[in-house]
């Protein structure tokens, strides 16, 4: 947290990321939608939700780490929207628990 | 707003620039702290004067006030309750005290993004009127917790309040995204993040929770909106959807958000106990990192509001565990405070006479919390009286008395003149006795299971409740010598110094008030904030 | 993301007097967009618990809704917006590079997508407005859903699913505007040549939310259109 005198972070912000970078994450991310598709057609069973949602975070991470630079970026950075994705997860965490346990008639649906 | 180049010795950011236009568009963050203290004051007049109508109203079993009704009871009570921790608590400390000190505390020239800042003192004034439109349409009755299914079908009224808490979630936003920049970035030279003064980071802590919780509001009244307009369904059981679903989004704000409203309150009170004890704070580092504590366990325990909601008895029992480590924290502060004032030399000022207050009362507050987070005593108290004199002691008997002590301390900084003390003192008296008055009984009616939210209640509880409607007047009239002393402050208040209280921190270093650059010269930081004798 | 926008005299720029350096500035405009970033997460993400506490109420639910929304339509629009995140990325790369016309350009072709995205969305829109597939209580198309394997089966609550896809996707659509009209913001003042390898902190800015609303697609996408 505590990260000294502002005056230290000041340099090396300005990294510029290569052309030829942007073009191989793009590719990327163009080739995760297609398998993102094609894994949908492949019966994954009860994992189905997961791997699509393991695919789109392999794709949200790319375009966090290089078209929103944070590779290149301070560490604070990514501790904020670190913390936003984790408390996040605290929300899902205890309303799923809360519906997993409820004892409830199950509905038809 | 250029900088002067020559600097008369009267120039301060009060007669920097003249006139109501540059008020309105001022950019300074001490300005922009007054705005807030005016409307805060103008929106604590107004959810005032609705709780002493509630009270009245309670005075008698049966109606006391002719034509009030059940209907007109509770939109008083839902609007005493919105206007209250919307447009009061919220914005209390951290928009107005927090506006005004934060940059002083840090030696820096302004907060991080000025233009956010006034936009966010625009977005509590939007919300406001918006949420104040509702009366218009009739009034909601919800209370100001919004709890479907009522919500969706009762009244117009309720999505225009929606969209007003909308609005005015964006001020608390910005304000916090501010203060979590700015604490970053703009530290003074040397002042590393130990030795920032306990106000900031109560602040700090406060507005990581700004942050991270307000967005989810914003959601949930969004959702209810489009539950009420277009029948969405989420929260309606009747088209498959989850009414509890709706006080875990609720909760997962509104806990939290309980937290928005007392972390800044302990920030002032680490201040007022070492300025008026003329002692180093005993555990700076316990205090700091406490406040973080709490931030963070804030998201954990929400479902402690709805043990009897229907939620599951398996996350009734997690929750229940994991609120009881908030008292770990919040003990460490109160144990830090009482050691700080261990032998030193106390000066009974109206602020430390609130300051003391506070933990007084916010002790008794916190402990009932413990009563409230135990399951088994939970259902009993629930939705009784037990509860609404349970926060209370929190809101009004923590965070406001926070509120008041900060107020006397800074208002020689901020004004450049003292307040009246001897009318500030009955102040004291007059809120720390009513307060007791009123919400005392309150834990008795509730322990003997009186209802909350009723328009009326059995005969048998009638005496407690004229104690309690004694002790509202007593409340009243003690901020009417508030007033007063603020009044005769401005009116004739004697010149105060630049330091008159003998405090260490950053502020107390520039006169009073402030000259519109905050520091002529940036200040270097080489010892913590509390460094006495 | 307007505060990155503090002060900008003429056509050199200056950094606001409460900073140290243009650098300083740059680094807390930054932070602040992401924090602000990390709001919009959670505002999202609230959706994201309300659909995962209704897929595990309903497994069925929203692969029967998944039936009625065309994946192709999708997948187009996911493709659609990652180029936008490309050129949007490029065109921070060229006004580093103080190209402004390149720059220019690559904003424009951003914007482009957007609508793209827009138009596309709207086909989508109007064609389930025209079958009554409207959220919640103003539903009044079939609840009858065929399955990709033939079945047919009446699915009573399938309302919550179009109130979740318009939610999620309307939200987003607002989003998209949003976005777009920041970058013609952004664009107006690349075409001023305001920019260069020391101050890009607006295009930076709105690049970084741009980025973010095609994050929140990459994960509608595959949890309204792809549901197994």
């Amino acid at each position: 947290m505590a990260h000294g005198q502002h005056a230290n972070d000041a340099h090396s912000e300005h990294h510029i990321i290569p052309f030829g970078v942007y073009m191989k994450v793009f590719s990327a991310l163009i080739a995760l939608t297609v398998i993102t598709v094609l894994a949908a057609r492949v019966d994954f069973g009860a994992f189905g939700a997961a791997v699509a949602f393991g695919i789109a975070t392999v794709k949200a991470v790319l375009v966090l780490a290089y078209f929103m630079h944070l590779k290149y970026d301070n560490m604070l950075n990514r501790v904020i929207i670190a913390s936003g994705v984790f408390f996040l997860i605290v929300f899902y965490f205890f309303c799923i628990v809360d519906e997993i346990t409820r004892i409830v008639e199950k509905n038809t649906l | 707003m250029a900088a002067s180049g020559t600097h008369d010795a009267n120039e301060n950011y009060l007669n920097h620039e003249k006139g109501l236009w540059s008020w309105l568009t001022t950019l300074d963050h001490k300005r922009i702290g007054v705005l807030y203290a005016i409307t805060v004051a103008i929106f604590f007049f107004v959810g005032g004067l609705a709780a002493l109508a509630i009270r009245t109203e309670l005075f008698s079993a049966g109606e006391t006030i002719p034509n009030l009704g059940p209907n007109g009871y509770n939109r008083l009570m839902t609007y005493h309750g919105a206007i209250m921790v919307f447009l009061v608590i919220i914005p209390g400390i951290p928009a107005f005290l927090g506006n005004f000190v934060l940059p002083l505390h840090l030696g820096a020239k302004d907060v991080a993004f000025p233009r956010l800042n006034l936009l966010s003192w625009y977005c509590l004034l939007a919300g406001a009127a918006i949420a104040l439109t509702s009366l218009l349409m009739g009034g909601a009755d919800t209370g100001w917790t919004f709890y479907t299914p009522y919500s969706i079908n009762s009244a117009p009224a309720v999505v225009m309040m929606a969209f007003g808490v909308f609005v005015a979630g964006f001020s608390s936003i910005l304000t916090g995204l501010n203060f979590i920049v700015t604490t970053h970035k703009l530290r003074a030279p040397g002042m590393t993040m130990n030795r920032i003064p306990l106000f900031v980071w109560a602040l700090y802590s406060t507005a990581i929770i700004q942050v991270l919780a307000t967005p989810v509001l914003a959601i949930t009244v969004l959702l209810l909106a489009m539950e009420n307009i277009f029948g969405i369904g989420f929260f309606d059981e009747s088209l498959g959807g989850d009414p509890v679903l709706f006080q875990h989004f609720f909760w997962f704000y509104s806990h939290p958000a309980v937290y928005i409203m007392i972390l800044p309150a302990f920030g002032v009170i680490s201040e007022l106990i070492t300025a008026f004890s003329r002692k180093t704070i005993f555990g700076y580092t316990a205090i700091a990192y406490s406040s973080l504590a709490i931030a963070a366990v804030s998201f954990f325990v929400w479902g402690h509001h709805m043990f009897t909601s229907g939620q599951s008895e398996v996350a009734s029992v997690l929750f229940s565990i994991l609120t009881m480590l908030v008292g770990i924290p919040t003990a460490i502060k109160v144990f830090n405070w009482v050691a700080t004032m261990y032998k030193s030399s106390i000066n009974l000022a109206s602020p430390m006479l609130f300051a003391i207050g506070f933990i007084f009362l916010f002790t008794i507050g916190g402990v009932t919390g413990i009563f409230l987070a135990t399951i088994a005593t939970n259902i009993h108290f629930h939705d009784t009286y037990f509860v609404v004199a349970h926060f209370h002691y929190v809101m009004v008997g923590g965070t406001l008395m926070a509120i008041m002590g900060g107020i006397y301390y800074w208002f020689p900084k901020m004004f450049g003149k003292m307040y009246h003390e001897a009318t500030a003192r009955l102040s004291f008296l007059g809120i720390f006795i009513g307060f007791n008055v009123t919400f005392y009984p309150q834990f008795l009616l509730g322990a003997n299971g009186m209802p909350r939210r009723y328009f009326d209640y059995l005969p048998v509880y009638e005496p407690l409740n004229q104690i309690s409607t004694i002790g509202s007047y007593l409340i009243g009239i003690g901020f009417v010598f508030a007033a007063i002393s603020i009044l005769i402050g401005f009116i004739k208040g004697e010149k105060a110094g630049a330091n008159p209280w003998g405090a260490r921190t950053l502020e107390w270093t520039i006169p009073s008030p402030p000259p519109h650059h905050n520091f002529d010269k940036t200040p270097i930081i080489t010892a913590g904030p509390y460094e006495f004798r | 993301m307007s505060s990155a926008d503090q002060h900008a005299h003429g056509t050199g720029h200056h950094y606001a007097h409460h900073f140290e350096s243009a650098e300083h500035e740059y680094s807390s405009s930054k932070q602040g967009i992401w924090v602000f970033l990390c709001t919009e997460i959670l505002m999202f993400g609230g959706l994201f618990v309300g659909y995962a506490v209704f897929h595990h109420m309903y497994p069925l639910l929203f692969k029967a809704g998944s039936t009625f929304v065309d994946w192709r339509m999708g997948a187009a629009n996911t493709v659609v917006l990652l180029t936008s995140s490309l050129t949007m990325a490029l065109g921070i790369y060229y006004a580093q590079k103080r190209d402004a016309a390149k720059s220019g350009l690559m904003l424009l072709i951003t914007i482009a997508c957007g609508a793209i995205f827009m138009v596309i969305k709207y086909f989508e829109y109007s064609h389930k407005i025209h079958l009554g597939l409207l959220p919640g209580s103003w539903f009044h198309g079939s609840l009858d859903v065929t399955f990709a394997d033939g079945t047919v089966q009446r699915v009573e609550n399938l309302p919550l699913y179009f109130s979740f896809y318009y939610m999620m996707t309307g939200l987003h659509g607002i989003h998209v505007l949003i976005g777009m009209s920041l970058i013609f913001w952004a664009w107006l003042r690349v075409r001023k040549n305001e920019f260069g390898p020391h101050y890009y902190t607006p295009v930076e800015g709105v690049g970084l939310f741009w980025h973010l609303v095609d994050l929140v697609w990459i994960y509608l996408f595959p949890l309204l259109y792809l549901v197994s």
